[in-house]
């Protein structure tokens, strides 16, 4: 990421800007419904988290550049140039203050997709050397190292050989053929590997062949998190390579939102083709080998128990039904919070917000939606399906001093398997 | 007499034309200024359908979340009253439709004029709230420029002299009638070029953003 310059910001934001956002712009009748909808405002009511407010510069940008009446203005010298001091000013609202979450573009009465533009915004942050540092470092270790906590294949391998000692199971790796390759999740190589032995075993019973892969098993993507469309294209294609190498049949994503829709949604569109594969996220795949008759369990969860939907799973990819069905397995007293599945609110730490430890007391008031939805249904085990996610709520109950178990929905399912 | 007259033949002949030529070649513009930016063509394996989901988000759109009911009650509820009111007034009223069957020699049944008489006092009222709540909400008051009040006034205006018009408030009567379609003229010019374009632009943004719900499966 060398020479980073305003010029080369401006040009980036003049170069996101298509068709969707120029109508979403023009669309925009400044009603403030947006603001209703984003945990950032909602909870500290602080009116400039206003979602669309984030959107400022690429506004202007837009207006400037590619309407008649902007272009005008800007002839007769009456518009406001972006500069570098608001773009820095802005990098708190559109890192610290926005997970990308979308629940904005859910109620936009006319039709904005914001998080969208968001995601769009961020590239011009990027090349223009205003994206949050922790990102960047992130961002950089994820290229040259491999993954953005700096996790190495060695890591990785010691990770394995405790997991096969603990369950007794071979962790297959580079098999060429395989027909399903998970991907794993920095977050559950380190905090989580209980994530590993849980697939492990699931495979094992439903009786499918799987890999990993030495050279790609990383699925977090740095580039999405900052909204570097290079970077996010490098790391994918690292993803693609192998995946098309081996020939497998299906990448599976992992408990981690944002790495999911990197792989799933946005590939394809990055390296400008179609994959030799089909990408399905972990839940997905459980909830078929449920529908198949293929999992199998022998004891269920009594406790009384939620589920967190996180966002890139419900309401950028549309999985819903799929948790539930698989807790219907497991769980014999589930309850849904208020606003679950595609409407629920965000844990207040995706797209790279719990990177930026500055803005942690930010996180910190935003969770006062999530404690609300909590207190509603008062669970005695919170069930999600994303790392980011979890980590974040543990932050949040810890600091409002709620003693609620969290556990990985994969987990949960493998710990619960019959035995052979 | 002589004078206002004059003012009115000005007003629906000459000044009209041009009025309707800068709305219809404005709006054409601005959508194409919209259109031919493009987007990119997708290559993700999608989960649903594209066009339909976004045909549907269309009028899916126009129902709010119950949560948001709550939190944007003002603004929904008074600016649901003021687009409804629109509508009544400019398609239901039956001068304006006898106005539209001269020009496109089609005509429907219109509503009883003190039935539109309620709406208009209705519909200035939500205008008038929905400016004083402008001005004094957080959100909408920092989101809040020039252009939201000016196109507020020139929104404003015509459902105001058409009401005068119809009350026959002021004397002469064509002064008053020549106002009011002056005003609609102003609304006609402005709207291309300001946020009023929403009310082409909405049905590009609804799809894009029901499209891409569509092709990702969610269910929205």
């Amino acid at each position: 990421m060398s020479s980073l310059s305003l010029e080369r910001g401006l040009y980036d934001f003049k170069a996101a800007i298509d068709a969707p956002i120029a109508s979403f712009f023009s669309s925009c009748v400044h009603c403030g419904l947006c603001a209703e909808a984003c945990l950032f405002y909602v909870e500290t009511g602080d009116p400039k988290y206003t979602p669309i407010r984030k959107l400022e510069p690429l506004r202007r940008v837009w207006e400037q550049e590619y309407t008649l009446f902007g272009k005008l203005k800007k002839l007769a010298g009456f518009s406001k140039p972006v500069t570098d001091d608001e773009l820095e000013e802005w990098k708190e609202l559109l890192y610290a203050s926005c997970t990308m979450c979308g629940r904005c573009s859910q109620v936009c009465p006319v039709g904005n997709d914001i998080a969208y533009m968001v995601k769009k915004a961020r590239e011009g942050m990027v090349s223009s050397g205003h994206a949050p540092e922790p990102l960047v470092g992130a961002a950089t270790r994820a290229v040259k190292i491999g993954s953005p906590m700096g996790v190495k294949w060695p890591a990785v391998q010691n990770q394995i050989k405790h997991v096969e000692a603990d369950i007794g199971l071979k962790i297959p790796i580079d098999v060429q053929g395989a027909e399903y390759m998970p991907l794993l999740s920095s977050m559950e190589i380190i905090n989580f590997p209980e994530y590993l032995g849980a697939l492990a075993k699931i495979f094992k019973q439903a009786g499918i062949t799987w890999t990993l892969a030495s050279k790609a098993f990383e699925a977090t993507n740095a580039g999405h998190q900052i909204g570097s469309s290079d970077i996010e294209r490098e790391l994918v294609a690292r993803v693609v390579d192998e995946a098309e190498r081996l020939g497998v049949k299906f990448v599976i994503g992992p408990e981690c939102g944002h790495a999911f829709n990197a792989i799933r949604w946005d590939g394809p569109e990055l390296i400008g083709r179609p994959y030799k594969f089909r990408v399905l996220h972990i839940i997905e795949l459980l909830e078929q080998l449920r529908a198949e008759g293929r999992l199998k369990v022998d004891s269920k969860v009594t406790e009384r128990l939620t589920f967190h939907d996180p966002c890139n799973m419900a309401r950028k990819s549309g999985i819903v039904k799929e948790q539930r069905n698989l807790l219907g397995m497991v769980a014999t007293n589930f309850v849904d919070m208020p606003d679950a599945g595609i409407h629920n609110w965000c844990c207040g730490g995706g797209g790279g917000a719990n990177s930026m430890e500055e803005f942690e007391h930010l996180r910190l008031k935003a969770f006062g939606v999530k404690r609300r939805q909590l207190e509603a249904v008062e669970p005695e085990l919170l069930v999600t399906a994303c790392a980011n996610c979890r980590l974040t709520i543990e932050e949040g109950l810890e600091h409002y001093k709620m003693e609620i178990p969290i556990a990985g929905l994969t987990e949960m399912i493998a710990e619960h398997l019959k035995e052979d | 007499m002589e004078n206002s007259m004059d003012f009115l033949l000005w007003v629906r002949g000459p000044a009209f034309d041009v009025a309707v030529a800068i709305f219809l070649i404005g709006v054409v513009a601005r959508l194409l200024e919209i259109l031919l930016l493009g987007r990119k063509s997708l290559h993700s394996e999608p989960k649903g359908a594209e066009f339909s989901s976004g045909l549907a988000e269309v009028f899916k759109r126009s129902v709010p979340l119950p949560d948001i009911v709550k939190r944007g009650a003002v603004t929904l509820v008074a600016g649901y009253v003021f687009h409804i009111g629109l509508f009544i007034m400019l398609f239901l009223f039956v001068p304006h439709i006898e106005l539209i069957e001269s020009i496109i020699g089609v005509r429907w049944p219109g509503l009883p004029n003190p039935v539109v008489d309620a709406v208009t006092v209705i519909t200035l009222f939500a205008l008038i709230v929905l400016l004083v709540h402008r001005y004094i909400q957080p959100v909408k008051r920092m989101l809040s420029g020039f252009e939201d009040y000016f196109t507020w006034l020139v929104t404003f205006l015509p459902i105001l002299t058409g009401w005068l018009a119809y009350h026959r408030v002021v004397d002469p009567y064509p002064l008053i009638l020549g106002i009011h379609i002056l005003s609609v003229q102003l609304l006609l010019v402005v709207l291309p070029f300001t946020k009023l374009m929403h009310a082409f632009t909405l049905f590009l943004s609804r799809w894009y953003n029901g499209a891409t719900y569509g092709r990702r499966g969610v269910q929205s």
